[in-house]
């Protein structure tokens, strides 16, 4: 950006333009950028729902001579409801490091944004733990039959978008500690729990539909 | 050197008030226990004995309950851990604007494959 000083109305001038420019609509690029680019995620899981709603009954035996078993004969609603709490959870504590850092309370803002990791790290491993029980011990690979390959696709992206969720969630814990995080661009971390809570939005309709619904 | 003039809320380019109070860490305590009291009422409701083997109307008032607890979830998160409903409104018309597309668009794909037909499926896959 040029060296541009501004004005503000109330009289004194802005020496941090390069951090915050004055945008038409009051809102800064990066965030306007970040709710732009969940809304097109929107239509990427919303394929992707919807290709598991038309092949969701698409199902074969596990074995030959053995009758289909749908979907939900295999799932374990108690495991995954757990899961789906450890995820919204996790959103409650990225909303309060969004809060502390706009507070400037780095030793809160860290602690919560270790927390969302680790809660997201949990939901993972238990994604991991559901894939194994399905492909290895109960039969029903990513290849098994229409119905489980549009299970995996969804679940999978779903949970490589929280992979992606984790590391900038680190990242950006390792930055508070280099001082390039904190109060003065509270928004930075706003932006991150944007991506984190969108994740949870995902997957509060993908447990519905998915699971839930029979 | 160019001086322009501009007001401090697009300056700071964020935290544009509307009229709104800013949320406090205590109200999104209370909205995750909302969030998991509907979590917990909707894998209650999908557990109900009654709906062992529905179709037709006991059916859609089981799917339909489970759609407007999600709904009813989607939307908490989004106003209120999301700011949209502190935030500016323009934020909330380009998610939502998405959302409803995809809404749309999709609902217009399931229609195509017949999946709403309980008759044999048609172009469904």
């Amino acid at each position: 950006m040029s060296d541009a000083t501004y004005v503000v109305s109330d009289g004194h001038t802005v020496d941090h333009m390069d951090e915050h420019p004055p945008t038409s609509t009051g809102i800064s690029n990066e965030k306007l950028g970040m709710w732009v680019f969940l809304a097109s995620e929107c239509l990427l899981f919303g394929g992707l729902i919807s290709t598991f709603v038309l092949y969701r009954n698409k199902v074969l035996p596990s074995a030959p001579g053995e009758t289909a078993e749908h979907l939900h004969d295999a799932f374990d609603i108690a495991f995954t409801s757990t899961s789906s709490f450890v995820l919204l959870m996790s959103s409650l504590s990225m909303v309060l490091a969004v809060s502390a850092a706009q507070r400037g309370d780095m030793r809160i803002l860290r602690s919560w944004l270790a927390v969302t990791a680790l809660l997201g790290t949990v939901f993972i491993a238990g994604q991991f733990y559901e894939f194994y029980e399905f492909s290895a011990i109960e039969g029903f690979g990513f290849t098994h039959s229409p119905a489980w390959s549009a299970f995996y696709t969804l679940t999978g992206f779903h949970g490589a978008h929280v992979t992606i969720g984790i590391v900038i969630l680190l990242v950006t814990l390792g930055l508070t500690f280099r001082g390039r995080v904190g109060q003065h661009n509270a928004e930075a971390v706003e932006i991150v729990g944007l991506y984190w809570h969108f994740v949870d939005v995902v997957w509060i309709v993908v447990f519905t539909i998915v699971y839930l619904i029979k | 050197m160019t001086d322009i003039t501009v007001t401090p809320e697009a300056a700071s380019g964020d935290h544009a008030d509307d009229g709104h109070a800013h949320p406090t860490d205590a109200l999104f305590v209370r909205t995750a226990v909302i969030l998991a009291i509907i979590t917990a009422f909707e894998v209650g409701w999908s557990y109900l004995p009654w709906w062992d083997g529905a179709h037709g109307l006991r059916s859609f008032i089981e799917i339909s309950g489970l759609l407007i607890m999600m709904m009813a979830k989607f939307i908490i998160v989004a106003n209120v851990f999301m700011h949209l409903k502190f935030d500016k409104p323009l934020l909330s018309w380009a998610f939502y604007f998405g959302f409803v597309l995809a809404v749309i668009v999709y609902m217009a794909v399931l229609t195509t494959f017949e999946i709403w037909s309980s008759g044999p499926p048609g172009f469904a896959p």
